[in-house]
Protein backbone atom coordinates (compact mmCIF):
# COMPACT_ATOMS: atom_id res chain seq x y z
CA UNK A 1 0.00 0.00 0.00
CA UNK A 2 2.55 2.55 0.95
CA UNK A 3 4.89 1.54 -2.33
CA UNK A 4 1.51 2.56 -4.08
CA UNK A 5 1.51 5.83 -2.75
CA UNK A 6 4.98 6.84 -3.64
CA UNK A 7 3.64 6.71 -7.52
CA UNK A 8 1.15 8.75 -7.23
CA UNK A 9 3.37 11.97 -7.81
CA UNK A 10 4.40 10.50 -10.90
CA UNK A 11 0.91 9.21 -12.19
CA UNK A 12 -0.27 12.83 -11.87
CA UNK A 13 2.71 14.14 -13.16
CA UNK A 14 2.15 12.10 -16.35
CA UNK A 15 -1.51 12.51 -16.19
CA UNK A 16 -1.17 16.97 -16.15
CA UNK A 17 1.71 16.59 -18.50
CA UNK A 18 -1.01 14.64 -21.15
CA UNK A 19 -3.75 17.02 -20.54
CA UNK A 20 -0.78 20.27 -20.95
CA UNK A 21 0.30 18.88 -24.13
CA UNK A 22 -2.99 18.05 -25.79
CA UNK A 23 -3.79 22.01 -24.77
CA UNK A 24 -0.59 22.59 -27.14
CA UNK A 25 -1.97 20.92 -29.97
CA UNK A 26 -5.38 22.59 -30.01
CA UNK A 27 -6.25 25.17 -32.61
CA UNK A 28 -6.99 28.32 -30.64
CA UNK A 29 -9.07 29.75 -33.70
CA UNK A 30 -11.31 27.30 -33.50
CA UNK A 31 -13.55 28.48 -30.93
CA UNK A 32 -16.92 27.00 -30.89
CA UNK A 33 -19.74 29.78 -32.37
CA UNK A 34 -23.06 30.52 -29.72
CA UNK A 35 -24.59 30.25 -32.59
CA UNK A 36 -24.79 26.94 -33.74
CA UNK A 37 -27.94 24.70 -33.45
CA UNK A 38 -29.75 28.45 -32.69
CA UNK A 39 -32.28 30.13 -35.70
CA UNK A 40 -30.25 32.70 -37.70
CA UNK A 41 -30.49 35.59 -36.11
CA UNK A 42 -33.34 38.90 -37.74
CA UNK A 43 -31.68 41.38 -39.40
CA UNK A 44 -33.09 44.45 -42.31
CA UNK A 45 -30.45 44.86 -44.54
CA UNK A 46 -29.73 45.57 -47.88
CA UNK A 47 -28.30 43.31 -50.56
CA UNK A 48 -25.21 44.78 -51.97
CA UNK A 49 -25.99 44.53 -55.72
CA UNK A 50 -29.51 46.17 -55.70
CA UNK A 51 -29.50 48.90 -52.47
CA UNK A 52 -33.49 48.87 -52.83
CA UNK A 53 -34.12 45.36 -51.74
CA UNK A 54 -34.00 45.01 -48.23
CA UNK A 55 -33.03 41.43 -46.93
CA UNK A 56 -34.39 39.52 -43.63
CA UNK A 57 -33.55 36.69 -41.87
CA UNK A 58 -36.57 34.76 -43.87
CA UNK A 59 -34.80 35.12 -47.26
CA UNK A 60 -31.92 32.55 -45.99
CA UNK A 61 -34.74 29.91 -45.27
CA UNK A 62 -35.16 27.04 -47.83
CA UNK A 63 -32.65 24.39 -48.79
CA UNK A 64 -29.36 24.31 -46.94
CA UNK A 65 -27.48 27.09 -46.92
CA UNK A 66 -23.71 28.41 -46.93
CA UNK A 67 -23.51 32.09 -45.45
CA UNK A 68 -19.99 33.11 -46.40
CA UNK A 69 -18.80 36.26 -44.57
CA UNK A 70 -16.45 37.89 -47.44
CA UNK A 71 -14.26 41.58 -48.07
CA UNK A 72 -12.18 42.98 -50.62
CA UNK A 73 -10.26 43.46 -47.89
CA UNK A 74 -9.42 40.03 -46.68
CA UNK A 75 -6.68 38.41 -48.23
CA UNK A 76 -8.09 34.74 -47.68
CA UNK A 77 -11.20 35.44 -49.38
CA UNK A 78 -9.46 35.67 -52.60
CA UNK A 79 -7.99 32.76 -51.69
CA UNK A 80 -11.03 30.35 -51.07
CA UNK A 81 -13.17 32.30 -54.18
CA UNK A 82 -12.24 29.95 -56.53
CA UNK A 83 -13.56 27.14 -53.92
CA UNK A 84 -16.30 28.82 -53.82
CA UNK A 85 -17.09 29.28 -57.47
CA UNK A 86 -16.75 25.36 -57.45
CA UNK A 87 -19.54 25.09 -54.39
CA UNK A 88 -21.91 27.48 -56.50
CA UNK A 89 -21.75 25.56 -59.60
CA UNK A 90 -22.16 21.67 -57.79
CA UNK A 91 -25.43 23.10 -57.55
CA UNK A 92 -25.83 21.49 -54.24
CA UNK A 93 -26.34 24.37 -51.43
CA UNK A 94 -27.42 28.07 -51.75
CA UNK A 95 -24.19 30.21 -51.48
CA UNK A 96 -24.76 33.86 -50.19
CA UNK A 97 -22.71 36.20 -49.16
CA UNK A 98 -22.28 38.34 -46.57
CA UNK A 99 -20.52 41.23 -47.14
CA UNK A 100 -18.87 42.29 -44.53
CA UNK A 101 -17.62 45.79 -43.36
CA UNK A 102 -17.01 46.77 -46.93
CA UNK A 103 -17.48 49.63 -49.27
CA UNK A 104 -20.24 49.15 -51.58
CA UNK A 105 -18.59 50.13 -54.66
CA UNK A 106 -15.30 48.20 -54.09
CA UNK A 107 -17.47 44.85 -53.56
CA UNK A 108 -19.27 45.20 -56.79
CA UNK A 109 -15.99 45.75 -58.77
CA UNK A 110 -14.35 42.89 -57.04
CA UNK A 111 -17.71 40.62 -58.08
CA UNK A 112 -17.21 42.33 -61.28
CA UNK A 113 -13.16 41.52 -61.64
CA UNK A 114 -14.06 38.02 -60.27
CA UNK A 115 -16.85 35.63 -60.41
CA UNK A 116 -19.71 36.13 -58.21
CA UNK A 117 -20.39 33.10 -56.98
CA UNK A 118 -23.02 34.19 -54.95
CA UNK A 119 -26.86 33.92 -55.43
CA UNK A 120 -26.85 37.62 -53.63
CA UNK A 121 -24.72 39.39 -51.19
CA UNK A 122 -25.64 40.97 -47.97
CA UNK A 123 -24.29 44.09 -47.49
CA UNK A 124 -23.20 44.57 -43.66
CA UNK A 125 -20.87 47.55 -43.66
CA UNK A 126 -20.56 48.57 -40.10
CA UNK A 127 -20.44 44.73 -39.30
CA UNK A 128 -23.72 44.70 -37.19
CA UNK A 129 -25.33 41.30 -38.85
CA UNK A 130 -21.87 40.29 -38.06
CA UNK A 131 -21.90 41.13 -34.35
CA UNK A 132 -25.00 38.95 -34.32
CA UNK A 133 -23.77 35.80 -36.06
CA UNK A 134 -20.67 35.87 -33.77
CA UNK A 135 -18.25 36.92 -36.61
CA UNK A 136 -14.84 37.73 -36.12
CA UNK A 137 -13.20 38.19 -39.03
CA UNK A 138 -13.62 37.06 -42.83
CA UNK A 139 -13.80 34.79 -44.16
CA UNK A 140 -16.47 32.59 -42.31
CA UNK A 141 -19.19 30.04 -43.29
CA UNK A 142 -22.18 29.45 -41.77
CA UNK A 143 -24.05 26.34 -42.94
CA UNK A 144 -27.89 26.49 -42.10
CA UNK A 145 -30.54 23.77 -42.11
CA UNK A 146 -33.96 24.35 -44.06
CA UNK A 147 -35.35 25.43 -40.52
CA UNK A 148 -32.98 28.59 -40.81
CA UNK A 149 -31.09 26.57 -37.77
CA UNK A 150 -27.16 27.80 -37.79
CA UNK A 151 -25.72 24.13 -38.13
CA UNK A 152 -22.06 24.60 -38.61
CA UNK A 153 -19.39 27.64 -38.71
CA UNK A 154 -16.30 27.17 -39.81
CA UNK A 155 -13.56 29.85 -39.43
CA UNK A 156 -11.07 30.65 -42.14
CA UNK A 157 -10.82 29.99 -45.65
CA UNK A 158 -12.48 26.90 -47.69
CA UNK A 159 -10.41 24.51 -49.78
CA UNK A 160 -10.49 21.18 -50.94
CA UNK A 161 -9.80 19.61 -47.77
CA UNK A 162 -11.42 21.58 -45.26
CA UNK A 163 -14.70 21.19 -47.58
CA UNK A 164 -13.66 17.00 -47.29
CA UNK A 165 -13.11 17.26 -43.90
CA UNK A 166 -15.60 19.84 -42.32
CA UNK A 167 -18.01 20.01 -44.95
CA UNK A 168 -19.30 17.35 -46.68
CA UNK A 169 -20.14 15.20 -43.75
CA UNK A 170 -22.12 18.07 -42.58
CA UNK A 171 -24.07 18.36 -46.11
CA UNK A 172 -24.58 14.79 -46.05
CA UNK A 173 -26.18 14.64 -42.82
CA UNK A 174 -28.24 17.55 -43.56
CA UNK A 175 -29.38 15.66 -47.20
CA UNK A 176 -30.30 12.73 -45.08
CA UNK A 177 -32.48 14.42 -42.38
CA UNK A 178 -34.10 16.28 -45.45
CA UNK A 179 -34.82 13.00 -47.04
CA UNK A 180 -36.85 11.65 -43.50
CA UNK A 181 -38.67 14.93 -43.73
CA UNK A 182 -39.87 14.48 -47.04
CA UNK B 1 29.20 64.37 -27.97
CA UNK B 2 27.30 65.67 -30.73
CA UNK B 3 26.26 62.60 -32.15
CA UNK B 4 24.82 61.21 -29.01
CA UNK B 5 22.91 64.37 -28.30
CA UNK B 6 21.12 63.63 -32.02
CA UNK B 7 21.16 60.10 -30.94
CA UNK B 8 19.08 61.01 -27.91
CA UNK B 9 17.09 63.70 -30.43
CA UNK B 10 16.43 60.76 -32.80
CA UNK B 11 14.91 58.68 -29.84
CA UNK B 12 12.75 61.22 -28.13
CA UNK B 13 11.08 62.19 -31.68
CA UNK B 14 10.61 58.19 -32.58
CA UNK B 15 9.38 57.66 -29.46
CA UNK B 16 6.98 60.76 -29.30
CA UNK B 17 5.37 59.49 -32.69
CA UNK B 18 4.88 55.79 -31.38
CA UNK B 19 3.05 57.22 -28.19
CA UNK B 20 0.77 59.45 -30.68
CA UNK B 21 -0.05 56.74 -32.75
CA UNK B 22 -1.32 54.58 -29.54
CA UNK B 23 -3.14 57.48 -28.77
CA UNK B 24 -4.66 57.34 -32.15
CA UNK B 25 -5.84 53.62 -31.98
CA UNK B 26 -7.71 54.37 -28.60
CA UNK B 27 -11.61 55.44 -29.36
CA UNK B 28 -12.74 58.18 -27.67
CA UNK B 29 -15.88 57.99 -26.43
CA UNK B 30 -17.75 60.72 -24.60
CA UNK B 31 -19.83 59.89 -21.38
CA UNK B 32 -22.74 61.43 -19.30
CA UNK B 33 -21.40 60.40 -16.21
CA UNK B 34 -17.91 59.19 -14.48
CA UNK B 35 -19.81 56.24 -13.31
CA UNK B 36 -20.70 55.09 -16.79
CA UNK B 37 -17.23 55.84 -17.89
CA UNK B 38 -15.71 53.40 -15.03
CA UNK B 39 -18.54 50.68 -15.72
CA UNK B 40 -17.54 50.80 -19.87
CA UNK B 41 -13.88 50.59 -19.08
CA UNK B 42 -14.35 47.56 -16.72
CA UNK B 43 -16.26 46.03 -19.14
CA UNK B 44 -14.13 46.28 -21.63
CA UNK B 45 -11.25 44.94 -19.15
CA UNK B 46 -13.59 42.13 -18.89
CA UNK B 47 -14.54 41.02 -22.08
CA UNK B 48 -11.85 38.86 -24.21
CA UNK B 49 -11.17 39.90 -27.86
CA UNK B 50 -12.47 36.88 -29.76
CA UNK B 51 -10.14 37.47 -32.75
CA UNK B 52 -6.89 38.33 -30.71
CA UNK B 53 -7.28 36.12 -28.06
CA UNK B 54 -4.53 37.30 -25.27
CA UNK B 55 -5.95 40.67 -24.98
CA UNK B 56 -9.18 42.45 -23.60
CA UNK B 57 -10.83 44.29 -26.04
CA UNK B 58 -9.71 47.30 -24.23
CA UNK B 59 -6.38 46.70 -24.95
CA UNK B 60 -6.66 45.03 -29.17
CA UNK B 61 -6.63 46.99 -31.96
CA UNK B 62 -8.65 44.16 -34.23
CA UNK B 63 -11.49 45.48 -35.75
CA UNK B 64 -13.91 43.39 -34.06
CA UNK B 65 -12.38 44.45 -30.74
CA UNK B 66 -13.22 48.18 -32.29
CA UNK B 67 -17.12 46.82 -32.92
CA UNK B 68 -17.48 45.43 -29.78
CA UNK B 69 -15.97 48.45 -28.16
CA UNK B 70 -18.32 50.63 -29.62
CA UNK B 71 -21.46 47.66 -28.82
CA UNK B 72 -20.24 48.37 -25.32
CA UNK B 73 -20.80 51.71 -25.30
CA UNK B 74 -24.19 51.63 -27.28
CA UNK B 75 -25.68 49.21 -25.34
CA UNK B 76 -24.37 51.31 -21.86
CA UNK B 77 -25.87 54.51 -23.72
CA UNK B 78 -28.89 52.28 -23.92
CA UNK B 79 -29.34 51.63 -20.31
CA UNK B 80 -28.25 48.41 -19.97
CA UNK B 81 -27.10 46.63 -17.26
CA UNK B 82 -23.44 45.36 -16.72
CA UNK B 83 -24.62 41.64 -16.84
CA UNK B 84 -27.18 42.50 -19.84
CA UNK B 85 -24.21 43.38 -22.04
CA UNK B 86 -22.46 40.57 -20.95
CA UNK B 87 -25.01 38.68 -21.26
CA UNK B 88 -25.06 40.42 -25.35
CA UNK B 89 -21.38 39.15 -25.51
CA UNK B 90 -21.54 35.72 -24.82
CA UNK B 91 -24.85 34.69 -26.37
CA UNK B 92 -22.90 35.45 -29.58
CA UNK B 93 -19.01 35.10 -28.58
CA UNK B 94 -19.51 32.37 -26.33
CA UNK B 95 -18.21 31.57 -23.16
CA UNK B 96 -15.30 31.73 -24.24
CA UNK B 97 -15.62 36.00 -24.51
CA UNK B 98 -15.11 36.19 -20.62
CA UNK B 99 -11.94 36.29 -18.70
CA UNK B 100 -13.68 35.37 -15.70
CA UNK B 101 -15.58 31.99 -17.23
CA UNK B 102 -18.70 31.61 -14.95
CA UNK B 103 -19.28 28.91 -12.64
CA UNK B 104 -20.69 25.77 -14.09
CA UNK B 105 -20.27 22.04 -14.49
CA UNK B 106 -17.65 22.93 -17.59
CA UNK B 107 -15.31 25.06 -15.30
CA UNK B 108 -15.59 23.22 -11.99
CA UNK B 109 -11.57 22.24 -12.60
CA UNK B 110 -10.48 25.68 -13.60
CA UNK B 111 -12.12 27.30 -10.41
CA UNK B 112 -11.65 24.23 -8.19
CA UNK B 113 -8.70 22.63 -9.48
CA UNK B 114 -6.35 24.75 -7.71
CA UNK B 115 -7.65 24.43 -4.51
CA UNK B 116 -8.53 20.89 -4.05
CA UNK B 117 -4.63 20.28 -5.23
CA UNK B 118 -3.69 22.87 -2.36
CA UNK B 119 -5.73 20.43 0.15
CA UNK B 120 -4.31 17.50 -1.16
CA UNK B 121 -0.68 18.96 -0.90
CA UNK B 122 -1.55 20.13 2.89
CA UNK B 123 -2.81 16.71 3.01
CA UNK B 124 0.61 14.92 1.87
CA UNK B 125 2.70 17.65 3.93
CA UNK B 126 0.86 16.43 7.38
CA UNK B 127 1.54 12.79 6.49
CA UNK B 128 4.88 13.53 5.47
CA UNK B 129 5.90 15.34 8.89
CA UNK B 130 3.67 12.82 10.74
CA UNK B 131 5.33 9.66 9.86
CA UNK B 132 9.09 10.96 10.17
CA UNK B 133 10.94 9.11 13.02
CA UNK B 134 11.34 11.67 15.81
CA UNK B 135 14.76 12.04 17.31
CA UNK B 136 15.60 10.31 19.95
CA UNK B 137 17.09 13.16 22.50
CA UNK B 138 17.74 11.19 25.03
CA UNK B 139 20.43 8.85 23.72
CA UNK B 140 23.86 8.89 24.96
CA UNK B 141 27.16 8.84 23.58
CA UNK B 142 29.22 5.60 23.76
CA UNK B 143 32.87 6.39 25.54
CA UNK B 144 33.99 5.49 22.23
CA UNK B 145 31.67 7.92 20.02
CA UNK B 146 32.47 10.79 22.83
CA UNK B 147 36.26 10.28 22.12
CA UNK B 148 36.14 10.46 18.64
CA UNK B 149 34.07 13.79 19.22
CA UNK B 150 36.33 15.26 21.15
CA UNK B 151 39.21 14.35 18.59
CA UNK B 152 37.25 16.04 16.12
CA UNK B 153 36.91 18.94 18.04
CA UNK B 154 40.63 19.41 18.92
CA UNK B 155 41.15 19.52 15.62
CA UNK B 156 39.62 22.19 14.35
Amino acid sequence: MNKMIRFIPLVLFVALGVVLYRGLSLNPQAVPSALVNKPIPDFALTQLLKPEVTLTAADLKGDIVLLNVWGTWCVYCKYEHPYLVDIAKSDRVSLYGLNYKDVREDAKQWLKDYEDPYVFSIFDPLGKLGIELGVTAAPETFVIDAKGIVRMKHVGPIDSKVWQERFLPMIELLEKEQGVAR
Amino acid sequence: MKILSSLLALTIGVTLIVLSQAAQSADTYVFDDPVTETRYKALVKELRCPKCQNQNLADSNAPIAKDLRREVYQLLQEGKADKEIVDFMVDRYGEFVLYRPKVSSLTYVLWFGPLVLLVIGIIVMILIVRNKPTIDRSAKLSTQQKSKLDQILKDK
